[in-house]
């Protein structure tokens, strides 16, 4: 069934009662030529990317929940590509480019919306920082451009930049292709469209074990619902990706840490943009419903209780209503954490791993929804072919070992 | 905010008082020129994050001001146990079967 203005008609005038369901939920096969560990958009977009570009239709995505409901549905949905190393730029600007055509790609509405992404700058070193950032993305071919206070105020009426404040606003950074898409759209989408091009998606079904042969290569996993017998397992599955290459004997230089997110009562429209500021730490938009959909921090300490501090939120939103005194007054509706995969250079791991037929996409960190199209088709490349994707080549696991990191700890444009 | 027991003040007092400091009994090497490239990669990059009972530091920077372990499980982020640093990692497994999980 596709989207079209024939089809809506057609079912409003039957009461919306005929759709059919968006994708098969079919019982696990005992085999596959791939299984992919982990429904999430990164995941559901590898097995689409493996089924329409590599032409591998045997596959299966296997969830331990239901789908997008772990981080890709627990973010703040920002979109941007304005990294300052090349590797990153080229990642991240391949996302971008697949955002800008995706809905169309997959016949479903992702409401990706390039509204704008303005970091703010509080303090000389700030400045410093971003405008090296706009020097590197515009040698790249990346937008990036700075933004007097004056003209940061005009793009974000709300902004306050009045000397008063504790870290006034000198200046900004604005990434006029950033912006926002539905997040649930996402993985709806990626799963409606592996589907129809015979991918299984097997949900409520966690991974148990990760089996390996005599010669030390993948077997298969085993699940909930039994062995699935696969000579390739991609691994894509955030926080827990530890937990699972553990399985396999493989030790991952990771941490995971809760990662808050807030969204407040709905309003008219009122915020045009997204808005992010390092220094105070908070970053901000407002979804199509009308909440403003809010940032906080990580926890200080690892955990996986997808809940963290409220004293991480409390200080996000004194930041918020320093920069943005008309929210004072406005009431926070719900807040929840997702377990985000952090690397010590912050930057995602792509690839192979020592064992042989086992994939791995993870450390994506604070950071992995707007990479959802660009890791989903590197990854899927790479387990395709065996061998990396040109632009996920840098973003081994090796490299912890090379010491050829990918520092974006300093240069990921928020704090961490 | 996790309510914290500092084995020096023997009192508990609110996580803001203290400073996360990553996994403990990670051991410098004593013998950093001889290291391969593998022990490093395992020394500086390579962590346990576990599901389940987590070894930890933490520094009392409003208090003593002291680093101390602590034991806690990663699922509910209750707190076990804490010790002072440099004492022997206590056993896990006995832990797990004390608290009756």
């Amino acid at each position: 069934m596709r989207f079209s203005f024939l089809n809506v008609a057609r079912n409003a005038f039957t009461g919306n009662r005929n759709w059919p369901e968006q994708w098969r939920s079919p019982e696990p096969k005992p085999a596959y030529d791939a299984v992919i560990v982990g429904g999430g958009g990164h995941g559901l977009g590898t097995a689409y990317y493996l089924a329409k570009e590599h032409g591998l239709r045997n596959i299966a995505v296997v969830e331990k929940g239901w789908i997008g409901g772990g981080n890709t549905g627990r973010n703040t949905t920002i979109i941007r590509s304005n990294y300052l190393w090349e590797q990153s730029e080229a990642i991240y600007e391949l996302a971008v480019k697949l955002w800008e055509t995706l809905s169309h790609e997959l016949n479903y509405n992702v409401m990706y919306s390039p509204r704008g992404v303005m970091m703010l700058a509080h303090t000389v070193h700030d400045i410093q920082v971003f405008k090296r950032h706009i020097h590197a993305n515009r040698l790249a071919g990346i937008d990036n451009e700075w933004l007097t206070p004056d003209e940061a105020k005009a793009f974000c009426p709300p902004l306050n930049i009045g000397p008063t404040m504790r870290y006034p606003v000198l200046g900004a950074a604005l990434q006029r292709r950033g912006g926002t898409a539905r997040h649930d759209a996402v993985a709806w989408g990626y799963a409606r469209a592996a589907s129809a091009l015979g991918v299984d998606i097997i949900q409520n079904c966690e991974v148990t074990g990760i089996r390996r042969d005599a010669s030390g290569a993948v077997e298969g996993v085993d699940t909930a619902r039994g062995f699935i017998r696969a000579p390739k397992v991609g691994v894509v599955a955030a926080g827990h990706t530890s937990v699972l290459m553990q399985m396999a004997g493989v030790r991952m230089p990771i941490e995971s840490y809760p990662l808050q997110a807030l969204v407040s009562e709905p309003l008219k429209p009122v915020f045009p943009c997204v808005v992010m500021s390092n220094t105070v730490h908070a970053y901000i938009s407002q979804s199509d419903k009308g909440e403003l959909v809010i940032g906080a921090g990580t926890d200080a300490y690892t955990s996986y209780s997808q809940t963290g501090g409220l004293h991480i939120s409390t200080h996000t939103v004194d930041a918020i209503c320093d920069l943005f005194p008309i929210f004072r007054r406005l009431r926070m509706m719900r807040n929840w954490g997702g377990i985000v995969d952090v690397t010590p250079d912050r930057s995602p791991i792509i690839g192979k791993t020592p064992v042989s037929g086992l994939f791995v996409n993870c450390g994506w960190g604070t950071g992995g929804f707007k990479a959802t199209p660009g890791s989903a088709y590197v990854f899927a490349a790479t387990i395709a072919r065996g061998e990396p994707h040109p632009i996920a080549a840098p973003f081994t696991l090796e490299r912890f070992t090379t010491g050829d990191l990918i520092d974006e700890a300093a240069a990921a444009a928020v704090a961490h | 905010m996790l309510l914290i027991p500092c084995p020096y003040c023997h009192t508990e007092r609110p996580e803001s008082e203290f400073h996360y400091g990553g996994e403990a009994h990670i051991a410098r090497p004593s013998d950093p020129t001889h290291l391969s490239d593998a022990e490093w990669a395992e020394f500086l990059y390579m962590r346990n994050n576990p599901k389940g009972l987590h070894v930890e530091r933490w520094r009392h920077i409003h208090g003593c001001g002291r680093f101390f372990n602590a034991i806690r499980h990663t699922v509910d982020d209750r707190i076990l146990q804490t010790y002072p640093a440099g004492a022997p990692r206590p056993d896990t497994d006995t832990l797990v079967d004390r608290s009756g999980e």
